[in-house]
């Protein structure tokens, strides 16, 4: 903001010459025009001077980019995966990796509902990180270009397919920090916000433990056998959050972009098919690969749900040991 | 083709006939009996000042549909949430705002004002080559016809933005890129044999004795814009055939997944892009060059500095590209290296501004609708150039980038900037076109509240963006809610606004208060010794000039 300053006192002292001309050299109170229309010395002047205020502003300058651009010896790696519409946080070497989308309910954004206090700014699962501690962000993207930003720590990235860039930042106080994508990605970009919980060291370490537990309990669940009601009910949940967005709420979709699943050939056809499109997606459209978002109960789910909802009936289940397996090949 | 033919019958007739004061006559219009009539006449038109009229008359047609869509952008943002559009339509609307804005509005106009202006302030016949400037425009309402055509395609028009950055506008893109891409490259074209056209004409046909040095700064802001659209629309036209080809033909260029690159489309578009920024300001710069000396009845203060300014802005316009990408992970040495640069421009931008003020010091000032369009010009211009730099600095640029706060810089710049320029040269230089002198009360109406509602539209955005709403998005959280609905509220002002304009063009189009051939007191350039209205026909026999004035007609 000092810029902002410099800025305002160039402002004052230009206008505020401009405005006495503008007052005092009226042809309405008789002034007459002066002749002259060079001055080799004050364009000079007027030359060297500006460059000089530009180079009192480089140098600081120059000192915080270097800073900002030093990411070595970081206590925690994160790496961020932007995706169509929602951020994929994997805490590296820690086992640890979730999504987080929007949570604020599609009633508030229609207006068909009171809008709550972080409308738009939150999210179901928040980034956990700790305090004093420097913690580096790896951004990349599994489809278009993002941008992960949260203004209060002043990090800003571009999340961009093939590519891994670096930020790093240090929190200072424990709280909620609130950002959002900042670089047009598609219809939903309005809609994929940054929420980072900001832990005391030894909470963030408890949660830390606590998640690692859950991410191995999570993993043998998928071992067991699942019934129809239960994959179904599961299946539902994470259709809403990450499927909808394109393919709508009632699997309608918004052809040409986004087929509909309602009586769609791979939907309600062969389940190696449908299996196969949500895994690896479908290269040359938007439809992503989920291999490395959703667990395989989540992806087992939302398959089964896919298949047996809106009058789909196919009656048919996969279950998490199966996607499991094949997965691993 | 007849009307070429008798043109040059015309032509050789003068040379042997006419002297004397008068640069056409009455009776040259009877060579164009055989000329053809009504709606042939326009779309054969080799003459400057018809296709200079066509030029601005699309420009504002293009004006008024880029309005529409930003009113819709700005009614759906009135309010948090979602009320009139979905975000699909939402993003399609930001796109093609942009595109025509910057594609259909400004760049036209400007070249509108060039095919008028340029032969006359040169003491030009015509311009150099008057059937290839007939194609440069019929060109363009043919491109614009097949971009607005894609709204109604199946799956919606382009929705990725007017930078369009790959993937979103490749593989991610709906089925009607590709007519995108060929109405772009249409434009291109328009765009590329105007500025040979303004080259040649500019390099060839200056009245004898005009040296360079003599030339008005609307000409010499030409000519370096018409070297800067050479340059760069190749460039453009070279980025999205490769975005046609990897969206048809199985390429990879910016598809990482193939071994590609998205990160090279923005160089390529930037390296594109910035210059392009200058092409739509440099023509201000001359427009303003020429109005504040008019009405401060002074010569233009550092008439040689600005001529440097205007070539080192152009120069340097080549080598600050990548300080539209400082987010996304230059080396430290780049990130450097366009952040000294890009701070390096605001010197020669700063000469102007000052050349400006020391030409309306100590001079002798009247306000007119042109001076008081300038002087917003001059002032608003700046504000974004402060902006600018603000923006240049790259720690505080990871920040900014990406929000209203550049949305703020852009249009700051723009609107309040290049629009304004181009309304205060047509009012400066409507006497010429029609022989009437605009309406000075409407026209005062128009600036007055073209002023207020262009402020309250664009200023509230510094403070929306330093708050952290990025731009581009449909629907925000609440802390924001206040200064987009300022925002919106001043956005219908201005909009409603340039209806007034409309009337004033319209009615001083049919009359008014007749203008003499010199309509501004303290005006010099050689247009204003050819009658007003301009006849078809002027400086067929080319005028002997002496630093930049006529000496023997």
């Amino acid at each position: 903001m000092t810029i902002f300053w410099i800025c305002v006192i160039i402002g004052v002292v230009v206008f505020g010459i401009m405005g006495y001309s503008m007052i005092r050299h009226r042809k309405s109170r008789g002034a007459i025009p002066a002749t002259f229309h060079e001055n080799t010395r004050i364009e000079i002047l007027w030359t060297i001077i500006p460059l000089v205020i530009l180079f009192v502003m480089a140098v600081p300058a120059t000192a915080t980019l270097k800073d900002m651009y030093d990411a070595s010896e970081s206590a925690l790696d994160i790496k961020v995966t932007g995706h169509q519409w929602r951020w994929q946080y994997e805490y590296l070497g820690e086992n640890v990796a979730f999504t987080s989308s929007l949570a604020t309910p599609r009633e508030q954004i229609n207006n068909t509902s009171e809008k709550g206090e972080h409308y738009l700014l939150e999210v179901d699962n928040p980034l956990v990180l700790p305090i004093n501690r420097k913690v580096r962000f790896l951004t990349t993207s599994a489809d278009v270009i993002h941008s992960w930003w949260v203004p209060d720590f002043g990090v800003k990235k571009d999340a961009i397919p093939g590519f891994i860039n670096e930020a790093w930042t240090r929190i200072d106080t424990p709280g909620t920090y609130r950002g959002q994508c900042a670089e047009l990605c598609g219809k939903d970009h309005g809609f994929m916000p940054v929420v980072v919980q900001a832990l005391p060291e030894a909470e963030f370490d408890e949660w830390l433990v606590a998640r690692k537990a859950e991410a191995e309990a999570s993993l043998s669940d998928a071992g067991r056998d699942w019934g129809l009601e239960e994959l179904m009910e599961k299946g539902e949940k994470t259709y809403a959050t990450i499927c909808a967005a394109c393919h709508q709420p009632n699997g309608q979709g918004m052809p040409p972009a986004f087929p509909s699943l309602v009586g769609s050939a791979i939907v309600t056809g062969d389940m190696q098919a449908h299996i196969d499109i949500v895994i690896n997606g479908k290269a040359g459209t938007p439809m992503a690969a989920f291999a490395d978002v959703l667990s395989p109960v989540e992806l087992a789910a939302v398959i089964t749900y896919e298949r047996n909802a809106w009058g789909n009936d196919t009656g048919e289940l996969v279950q998490p040991a199966v996607i499991k397996e094949q997965l691993s090949q | 083709m007849a009307s070429d033919k008798s043109h040059k019958a015309v032509l050789q007739a003068s040379e042997g006939g006419t002297s004397g004061g008068e640069y056409s006559s009455a009776s040259q219009h009877a060579g164009h009996g055989a000329a053809p009539r009504g709606m042939m006449r326009w779309l054969l038109t080799t003459n400057h000042k018809d296709i200079g009229t066509l030029y601005l008359i699309f420009s504002l047609t293009m004006l008024f549909i880029g309005g529409i869509m930003a009113l819709v952008i700005r009614t759906e943002l009135f309010q948090p949430g979602l009320q009139m559009v979905q975000p699909e339509f939402f993003n399609q609307m930001t796109t093609m705002h942009g595109l025509i804005m910057v594609f259909g509005a400004i760049m036209p106009a400007f070249t509108g004002l060039a095919n008028w202006m340029i032969p006359l302030q040169i003491g030009a016949p015509d311009m150099a080559l008057p059937r290839l400037n007939n194609f440069s425009f019929w060109l363009l309402p043919v491109a614009f016809l097949l971009l607005l055509s894609t709204l109604l395609m199946e799956g919606g028009g382009p929705n990725f933005g007017w930078t369009f950055y790959a993937p979103l506008s490749t593989t991610y893109a709906p089925p009607s890129t590709s007519f995108f891409i060929f109405s772009l490259h249409i434009a291109g074209i328009s765009s590329i044999l105007g500025a040979i056209n303004i080259i040649a004409t500019i390099l060839n046909l200056r009245a004898p004795g005009m040296r360079m040095m003599d030339m008005p700064l609307f000409v010499w802001t030409w000519l370096i814009t018409a070297f800067l659209l050479i340059a760069v629309m190749p460039v453009l036209a070279g980025a999205i055939t490769m975005m046609l080809f990897d969206i048809n033909f199985g390429t990879s260029y910016f598809n990482a997944a193939g071994g590609g690159d998205p990160v090279l489309f923005q160089h390529l578009f930037w390296f594109f892009g910035h210059p392009e920024v200058y092409i739509m300001i440099l023509p201000a710069f001359g427009i303003v060059s020429a109005i504040v000396p008019t009405f401060s009845r002074k010569r233009l203060f550092g008439y040689a500095s600005m001529v440097y300014a205007t070539g080192s802005i152009a120069i340097m316009s080549f080598l600050v590209w990548a300080h539209h990408m400082f987010a996304v992970g230059l080396p430290l040495v780049a990130e450097l290296f366009f952040m000294y640069t890009t701070m390096l421009i605001a010197v020669p931008t700063g000469v102007k501004v000052f050349n400006w003020i020391a030409t309306m010091f100590r001079g002798s000032i009247s306000f007119e609708p042109p001076m008081l369009f300038a002087i917003a010009f001059i002032v608003q211009f700046t504000i974004g150039g402060f902006s600018g730099l603000m923006l240049a600095i790259a720690p505080a640029d990871f920040q900014y980038h990406d929000t209203y706060f550049v949305v703020a810089h852009f249009h700051y710049v723009l609107v309040p900037g290049a629009l304004f320029a181009i309304l205060a040269g047509v009012y400066y230089w409507l006497p010429k076109w029609t022989g009437f002198y605009p309406h000075e009360g409407l026209s005062k109406w128009h600036f007055w509240l073209s002023v207020v509602g262009v402020n309250l539209t664009f200023f509230p955005m510094h403070f929306s963006g330093l708050a952290g709403m990025p731009r581009r998005i449909p629907d925000y959280a609440l802390q924001f809610a206040d200064f987009n609905m300022l925002s919106s509220l001043g956005a219908f002002l201005f909009g409603f606004s340039q209806l007034l304009f409309l009337v004033v063009i319209i009615k001083c189009a049919r009359g008014g208060v007749r203008a003499p051939a010199c309509a501004w007191e303290g005006a010099v350039d050689l247009e204003w010794s050819v009658p007003s209205p301009a006849p078809l026909h002027t400086f067929e026999v080319p005028p002997q000039t002496r630093d930049g004035q006529i000496v023997r007609p």
